[in-house]
């Protein structure tokens, strides 16, 4: 059974080895086609774009998001936005009609029924090229949208485009931990839009061409994960989705490992059930490396964190076991002069050198997103909570998307 | 559109970078997992010498006089190296090598009982024997309660020598202290004070009286162990 359990283990470090080596030789192998452009960005011709800002009890983020997109570096007139009440029981309705005599905002209120159901009002009733979602707690940098109207400019097939989703204002570790997670997301993100693989369009201002919706469909409710959603039927048929890695967004991160949990489970069960309800594109070769290697590569990670957070709370349990038989058979052992440092006790297993390689990796992934991120210091310390916050609590997570999935038990948005 | 993107070629270089991020943590792992043998080999060639040189000394002068002999003749490192072996089962797995390393320690400690069993005798040096016989073969939680006894009693007294064998250990000298002390798997642990065999868990307390019954031992300076 030991050896059984052995096997199964260097499987699973071999697969998660192999997910970082494709990325790092992505990056290798594109590194020059990473721009990150500084001043403003102009375009050939400005189309006409709609925001849609779906809200549900947002009274205390919505309006600066608002703000945000008036200081959008796009002529006014383009930009449509649409701020949608998806029947808040806060105050959000009154701040909303703070934005009641601007000529280029469309205020609607509805009972409330989802997101998707907010942004497909949002779709009923507009009437632009372009369409995008901001999500109500999030903000965007001045240059994004013109700069992601570029890559369509540049590439007429790019059927939607993502931004580089970053913390706003971070202020305790907990936030700091998923600073150093998105940075590290924006790079895999890129390499995913190398890839033609991206299996996300977040909700915190992906641009869409409006033939998307008007080809596949509006939003479905996808699991509470719409922006998931789309994204999968827009690779099941083959529409490509770019990364503008330059186009900035900031956005609220919960702010307590609790409020972490329940977003995380969402977002796992979200992407587990998507897999689920697309699984016929898995292993099919004209979905390309989407089928190939980001859903794969998904999938290894949901079955290599389990099973690795089921041996450590093994290892965990067993060295707690013999610490109580201890105690049990000869009390406390006050005595620590036997304790001494000797280098042959240092662990040196295939393993060990594999996570030091694996770690490599992800230290890697972390700092060249923070570039990409334009994040002052290359490494601040307060990025190393990363590891105790993700490493302990997102193994839960995951295993509670899991466990959902097998009861078929939805988690709330919040 | 997006047109088809796989490139097989760029999976296949992949898999064969991490074949070769594999083998070489592999490397790397067996490397140092010799260097740990090596290290094993170097204190038990050393615990050899000082056994052989206790032996000769005890030769010379067990005829003259035993004024000379005394604890520190004794090999020191056999309680190091029966860590480092135990350590080394268990993260270097039970290998051919780390199971000639554990006979050939068996062979030692048997050695080293015998000697200081005949000085004690011959010169009245006054020493405390534990044989004590565990099983690895199977999940055996009172052999691991035994050892937690017999390291706190060492720990307590410092003079007192506990000669650990492993069942499982296929080797001849370790089969016939077996059969003197006719000890089968089934009665495991067994310790063995004075003589006398004790199968079956022993506590603290009980082994701490036997001990004193038997030998007159001096505690470690400070008490190191609170009982419950």
């Amino acid at each position: 059974m030991a050896l059984i359990l052995n096997i199964i283990f260097y499987i699973f470090v071999f697969l998660s080895l192999y997910v970082q080596v494709f990325f790092f030789i992505t990056f290798f192998e594109n590194r020059k086609k990473i721009v990150i452009r500084d001043g403003r960005t102009k375009l050939r011709y400005y189309p006409k774009v709609t925001i849609a800002v779906p809200c549900w009890n947002e009274e205390n983020t919505v309006e600066k998001t608002v703000r945000s997109l008036f200081e959008l570096n796009y002529p006014k007139d383009k930009v449509q936005i649409f701020l949608i009440d998806d029947g808040s029981t806060d105050n959000t309705s009154n701040v909303l009609n703070k934005f009641v005599n601007y000529s280029n905002i469309k205020i609607f209120h509805k009972n409330n029924g989802g997101k998707h159901t907010a942004l497909n009002l949002g779709l009923e009733n507009s009437d632009t090229e372009y369409f995008g979602c901001l999500d109500a707690d999030s903000l965007v940098d001045r240059e994004a949208l013109v700069r992601i109207m570029s890559y369509f400019e540049k590439d007429p097939t790019n059927m939607a485009v993502v931004p580089s989703v970053t913390v706003y204002n971070p202020k305790n570790f907990v936030q700091y931990a998923q600073k150093a997670e998105y940075n590290m997301g924006v790079y895999f993100k890129k390499m995913f839009g190398f890839l033609g693989a991206i299996h996300v369009t977040p909700g915190p201002f992906t641009i869409f061409r409006r033939k998307v919706f008007d080809d596949l469909g509006k939003y479905r409710q996808g699991h509470n994960t719409e922006d998931m959603e789309i994204a999968f039927r827009m690779q099941k048929n083959q529409y490509k989705i770019e990364h503008c890695n330059d186009a900035f967004i900031y956005t609220n991160t919960p702010k307590t490992v609790k409020k972490l949990y329940k977003q995380r489970v969402r977002w796992i069960y979200g992407f587990i059930n998507n897999i689920l309800d697309y699984k016929e594109v898995l292993g099919k070769k004209k979905y390309g490396n989407f089928a190939f290697f980001t859903l794969p590569a998904g999938i290894i990670s949901i079955f290599s964190v389990s099973f690795l957070f089921g041996r450590i709370v093994y290892d965990i349990c067993h060295y707690l076991y013999i610490k109580l038989l201890k105690f049990n058979t000869v009390g406390f052992d006050f005595n620590f002069k036997h304790i001494s440092f000797d280098p042959f006790f240092i662990n040196t297993q295939v393993f060990v050198f594999l996570v030091y390689v694996l770690y490599f990796f992800v230290i890697f992934a972390i700092i060249f997103g923070q570039k990409m991120a334009k994040e002052k210091s290359v490494f601040p310390l307060k990025m190393l909570y990363y590891f105790p916050v993700f490493s302990v609590v997102a193994p839960l997570w995951l295993l509670k998307g899991i466990y959902n999935t097998i009861v078929s038990r939805k988690p709330a948005w919040r | 559109m997006n047109s088809n993107n796989l490139d097989w070629k760029k999976y296949f270089i992949v898999f064969l970078i991490t074949i070769c991020l594999f083998l070489t943590a592999s490397y790397l792992s067996n490397y140092f997992g010799n260097q740990k043998i090596n290290q094993l080999k170097v204190i038990q060639d050393k615990i050899a010498i000082d056994i052989l040189s206790s032996e000769t000394q005890f030769s010379l002068l067990s005829e003259l006089s035993c004024k000379n002999i005394s604890d520190s003749t004794f090999s020191s490192e056999l309680g190091e190296l029966g860590s480092k072996l135990e350590w080394s089962q268990n993260n270097l797995g039970t290998t051919d090598e780390v199971s000639y390393l554990k006979k050939y320690y068996a062979l030692l400690q048997i050695k080293d009982y015998l000697l200081a069993k005949k000085i004690s005798s011959r010169c009245g040096v006054k020493s405390a024997f534990i044989l004590y016989f565990y099983t690895t073969a199977e999940n055996c939680s009172l052999c691991q309660q035994e050892s937690f006894v017999l390291s706190s009693l060492r720990t307590k007294y410092p003079e007192l020598r506990v000669y650990s064998f492993d069942y499982s250990t296929d080797l001849s000298a370790v089969t016939a202290m077996l059969q003197i002390y006719k000890i089968k798997d089934t009665v495991l642990p067994a310790v063995i004070i004075n003589d006398t065999v004790l199968t079956g868990f022993h506590g603290v307390d009980e082994l701490d009286t036997i001990l004193n019954d038997s030998f007159k031992l001096q505690e470690a300076a400070s008490t190191p162990t609170v009982k419950k």
